[in-house]
């Protein structure tokens, strides 16, 4: 065998090989997500809160949250900060505010 | 005796979501939407691949909760109706199981990168147990804390297959010194300023030869929202340690620091674990074991029922791995109570599936039941409480009318 015949042979072996493999595994999963459906109330700075707030997570995880008198502005305050503080959100400080107050009004 | 009738309409009602316990009605609405019982409670059913129609917590990451009637449909819970729960939504949805590998490393003499052939060449082992996110039902906390808003649904019984954490961490040999071991999985955050998501566990207790990495459930490979190929499988121990998609396992000589050991998943270091409601603990410990909980899960509340006859009430029961030694129900709101037949064994860390019959006076009943551990814990008539809405395990209450 000379080496060019050498190395189809290989590559041909290889191919059967990586075949063999893919037979006897499962393929890659390509697990399909449903589409998101959740949306966010409109209200003043909706924008400033789509902008910030939905790179990371769905706006289900705002309007599942407790609501009430007992959930306005402190509560929204907290989560805002923790999501800056402990997650690292990049928010700038002129938009704290304008995201607290849109999820206070509106949820 | 509950009739055909009533029985369809109780799985009706907690297929439209009924959390037994609660003192509300559940109602439900169209079919595609759900009302759990507290406020705020609104969830849209979902379909997902491997999934039958889901309650949807969350979509990105994918958060799903288990409609609380297939509880009573088996005391294992299939894997198309088991919960599902990320942190982070960088998941690996394309993940190619021929290419996936398990790396060991840290404090160990033989690092080791293992294939999913090669784990599932080792001697394999099976084990029914509950996995329960710390989070479940913090719906119903009074005053409500921040979190996911689950009903009780986020549980599930499963009998897992796969190899011992301590037969795989003998083959890389570890070092003398060694602290705990750190469990990480292949998803990760969005941003790379959020903390990636890692537990640990203490070096002996990451060798009992029950923490186990599995690649099966029921008899399958796990769902991809589960963990699909592998996932950590810590029995007795709250879902924030079952580890999704384990590719790495780092064995360490410290206490672990990590976000998610140190400042997350915390509960009050007290004697039970609670402070009153409302305030803040002073000293606070990793989440660890299970409390002990019980659940009637074929009367829903609001049913109605015959009086004067016997009424089957049956449920499940779980703690963290001492198994259960006695379910007790009321028919008085808690006054009396009596003993009810246990049901098969399936291991001290699975399900304890209970029956009775009680007979019931015209009029409304609260029906509670109660579980007893075999190392002597049971459930406080009234709630417990923490910041983080984890470890709920009062007596649930099914409020009936006899009729």
């Amino acid at each position: 065998m000379n080496r060019s015949t050498f190395a189809i042979a290989a590559c041909l072996s290889a191919t059967l090989l990586v075949g063999a493999i893919s037979l006897a595994h499962a393929k890659p999963v390509n697990y399909q997500l449903p589409d998101e459906t959740a949306e966010l109330k409109p209200g003043e700075h909706l924008d400033v809160v789509q902008g910030n707030c939905t790179a990371c997570h769905s706006p289900d995880y705002i309007k599942t949250q407790p609501q009430g008198p007992s959930f306005k502005k402190s509560f929204w305050q907290a989560e805002v900060t923790k999501m800056i503080k402990v997650y690292g959100a990049p928010i700038e400080d002129a938009d704290v505010a304008k995201i607290v107050d849109y999820l206070s009004t509106n949820y | 005796m509950i009739t055909r009738r009533t029985v369809w309409q109780g799985s009706v009602a907690m297929l439209g979501g009924a959390a037994l316990g609660s003192g509300f009605l559940t109602r439900a609405f169209a079919a595609d939407t759900i009302t759990l019982p507290f406020e705020n409670g609104e969830r849209p059913l979902v379909n997902y691949p491997q999934k039958r129609a889901m309650i949807g917590l969350t979509s990105r990451p994918p958060q799903l909760e288990t409609p609380f009637s297939v509880f009573n449909e088996n005391v294992i819970t299939p894997n198309d109706a088991f919960f599902v729960r990320y942190h982070l939504a960088d998941i690996p949805y394309d993940l190619d199981p021929a290419t996936f590998s398990l790396e060991i490393k840290g404090k160990v003499d033989k690092p080791k990168k293992l294939s999913l052939a090669d784990i599932k060449k080792m001697p394999s082992t099976e084990l029914v147990a509950v996995n329960q996110c710390s989070g479940n039902s913090r719906g119903f906390l009074m005053p409500r804390v921040a979190g996911g808003q689950l009903a009780n649904g986020a549980m599930g019984n499963a009998r897992w297959k796969g190899v011992t954490l301590k037969s795989v961490l003998e083959a890389a040999g570890v070092q003398a010194g060694a602290k705990q071991v750190v469990f990480a999985g292949m998803d990760g955050p969005i941003s790379d300023k959020t903390p990636d998501f890692a537990k640990a566990l203490d070096i002996d207790h990451a060798r009992d030869g029950e923490v186990m990495l599995a690649y099966a459930m029921n008899g399958a490979d796990l769902p991809f929202l589960n963990g699909f190929p592998l996932r950590l499988v810590v029995p007795g121990y709250y879902g924030t340690y079952w580890v999704k998609h384990l590719n790495e396992i780092t064995v360490v000589d410290n206490v672990f620091d990590g976000f998610w050991m140190k400042s997350a998943y915390r509960i009050p270091d007290t004697e039970d674990n609670s402070v009153p409601p409302g305030t803040a603990p002073k000293a606070t410990i990793p989440i660890n074991k299970f409390t002990v909980r019980s659940f009637i899960t074929n009367v829903v509340d609001g049913a109605k029922v015959k009086a004067n006859a016997d009424t089957m009430l049956k449920g499940i029961a779980f703690d963290s791995g001492s198994g259960i030694k006695d379910v007790s129900v009321s028919t008085d709101g808690g006054q009396t109570w009596s003993a009810t037949k246990l049901g098969k064994d399936l291991g001290k860390y699975s399900f304890r599936e209970w029956q009775t019959a009680v007979k019931l006076s015209t009029g409304d009943h609260e029906l509670k039941v109660r579980a007893t551990s075999n190392e002597g814990k049971t459930q406080p008539l009234q709630p417990l409480w923490n910041p983080a809405g984890y470890l709920r395990n009062v007596v649930e209450t099914v409020r009936v009318t006899a009729a």
